[in-house]
């Protein structure tokens, strides 16, 4: 077997020692009910607020804005149908986009089943959203603008100021899900005018089942989920002590370290993917060059279907993921790539490889010199390559 | 998710190529669906002495189309007409439930390619018109009744 080379980031990280290391404890020893009144119990509850500061410290916010979720998919559904449900009197419009992930697209999909209107934005071939076709979307009855800061497929960011700037000037909620953004980008919800924000803690090198919701003082929404009066009143459910702080210390080492670990994955990625256009014909750099995620690199391969190219991959250490049929488990290609305008037969071959702490220059190497073998391989079996070459 | 038996097809498909002057070639599916096969047929006193394939699609597919063309080879035209997707998920000890249309559509491609041979060489092609569906709606339309789509 191949030594294990990981490129799929976007997907999920390994939890750093560190981070372990302060969640133990509180797992045995310190196992207390944050809402218990003895000594044990305060010692949760102070873990749980000291992980509170971090995250929000991470995003220029302020403790009582954060509260403490399941995953990345329950905070955007914590958002949108926190806010549609709390603000209905106002109006029941809501803009999102196209290329939302299904946390977002099939929350507002059930709200529209529950009498709310929403715009779905279109995207630009390189992934971004039209300010003018915001503006435009907005009516008086318009209570959310939801938009992804970066994509999860093709590491598109959106321009995330100038949507925060648009929304305030309508007096318009501003959701933003940041899942991916969150480690790989610096943000300040002040300086952005963000409203509610979402993010995951196993994409930063935290545990998996630990997300977070920021959610500014003075934007009314409801909860979502009955029951004790955890999290304010907003999100019942007994405190996941050694998540929240295994979160906290995740994202208080993503920010400390965020300019050396962001320049290594952009020269990572714009290594892989000069190498990859330099060496193999009949590419497509899906995504925007540069306003993209520093270690993402989406790149559709010509003639060829992506599930074989991923197994092809497997076979030799590598794992990646791909937008094609036969991975997104339906019978279309992802909406990500048939919303930038790719044909089907294109967005079936793409590649989306996100590099992350512990991938190397030499790993990169490795990769390229697999694809090029794997790539002629699978277009020398492939009938669209065939045609392609005897109609040139 | 795959057996051994796919992953094997897989990695190591057989008769992966083109033949020049086959006696007939068939192609199926639709780059849309992300899957297309090509078979090539060399006919020989009604017996297929060689075939050769060529496929866009995932690892089922391509395993499928290895499989199918290994299951004629050497056989009688109206043998290589009788396979059924089902002798090629056999053959490949199983596929998962989301992949079946791949075997569907290597039945397809062999009879495509036999049809093809049968128009060539002036044969009644009618009785074999209604065993072919060609059409990239037909394996769509089994995705659809596995619940995937």
């Amino acid at each position: 077997m191949e030594k294990l080379r990981y490129f799929d980031h976007a997907a999920t990280t390994a939890t750093k020692e560190e981070v372990v290391k302060e969640m133990l404890p509180y797992f045995t020893l310190n196992f207390g009910n944050a809402s218990s009144i003895y000594s044990i119990g305060r010692k949760s509850k102070r873990a749980v607020e000291d992980a509170r500061d971090k995250v929000a410290n991470a995003i220029g916010a302020g403790p009582k804005e954060i509260y403490f979720t399941s995953c990345g998919s329950e905070s955007d559904n914590l958002a949108i149908k926190g806010v549609a449900y709390a603000n209905r009197e106002r109006g029941n419009h809501i803009i999102t986009t196209k290329i939302e992930h299904p946390a977002v697209l099939h929350t507002c999909q059930n709200l529209e089943k529950q009498g709310f209107n929403v715009t779905y934005l279109n995207v630009d071939s390189e992934g971004l959203i039209s300010l003018k076709e915001l503006e435009e979307a907005i009516t008086d009855k318009t209570i959310l603008i939801s938009v992804m800061f970066a994509n999860n497929e093709i590491g598109t960011i959106e321009p995330i100021k100038e949507i925060g700037e648009i929304a305030k000037k309508h007096n318009i909620y501003f959701h933003t899900d940041a899942v991916q953004a969150i480690g790989n980008v610096r943000i300040n919800v002040n300086e952005l005018n963000i409203d509610l924000l979402s993010m995951s803690a196993h994409k930063f090198y935290g545990p998996k089942g630990m997300g977070a919701l920021y959610v500014r003082t003075g934007v009314k929404f409801d909860k979502i989920q009955d029951g004790g009066h955890q999290e304010r009143n907003k999100r019942a459910g007994t405190e996941n002590v050694a998540g929240i702080v295994g979160m906290g210390k995740a994202i208080e080492l993503a920010y400390e370290n965020f300019d050396e670990y962001n320049k290594k994955l952009t020269n990572l990625r714009d290594y892989y993917i000069s190498q990859v256009e330099e060496k193999i014909p009949y590419i497509k750099l899906n995504g925007h060059r540069t306003k993209r995620l520093p270690g993402n690199a989406n790149i559709s391969f010509r003639f060829i279907e992506g599930e074989s190219l991923l197994l092809n991959l497997d076979m030799k250490g590598i794992c990646a993921s791909s937008g094609s049929a036969c991975t997104s488990g339906s019978l279309d290609p992802s909406h990500v790539l048939l919303a930038i305008g790719l044909p089907h037969e294109i967005a079936h071959g793409s590649l989306r490889i996100t590099i992350g702490e512990e991938n190397t220059k030499e790993d990169i190497d490795f990769l390229v010199n697999t694809l090029i073998e794997v790539v002629e391989r699978l277009r020398n079996m492939s009938p669209l390559y065939e045609d392609f070459i005897k109609n040139r | 998710m795959y057996s051994e038996k796919v992953v094997e097809h897989f990695t190591k498909p057989r008769n992966v190529g083109e033949i020049e002057n086959a006696d007939g070639v068939g192609q199926v599916g639709n780059p849309v669906c992300g899957d297309i096969m090509k078979i090539y047929l060399k006919i020989e006193n009604n017996i297929i002495v060689d075939v050769k394939f060529k496929t866009f699609g995932c690892g089922a597919a391509i395993a499928t189309s290895s499989m199918a063309t290994e299951l004629i080879k050497g056989k009688s035209v109206n043998e290589a007409l009788e396979l059924s997707n089902k002798a090629v998920v056999e053959a490949l000890d199983g596929l998962p439930p989301v992949k079946l249309h791949c075997s569907v559509l290597a039945e397809e491609a062999v009879k495509a390619a036999i049809l093809d041979y049968y128009k060539r060489t002036g044969k009644d092609t009618k009785a074999l018109e209604k065993k072919c569906n060609v059409e990239c709606t037909s394996y769509a339309h089994n995705h659809d009744i596995e619940g995937v789509g």
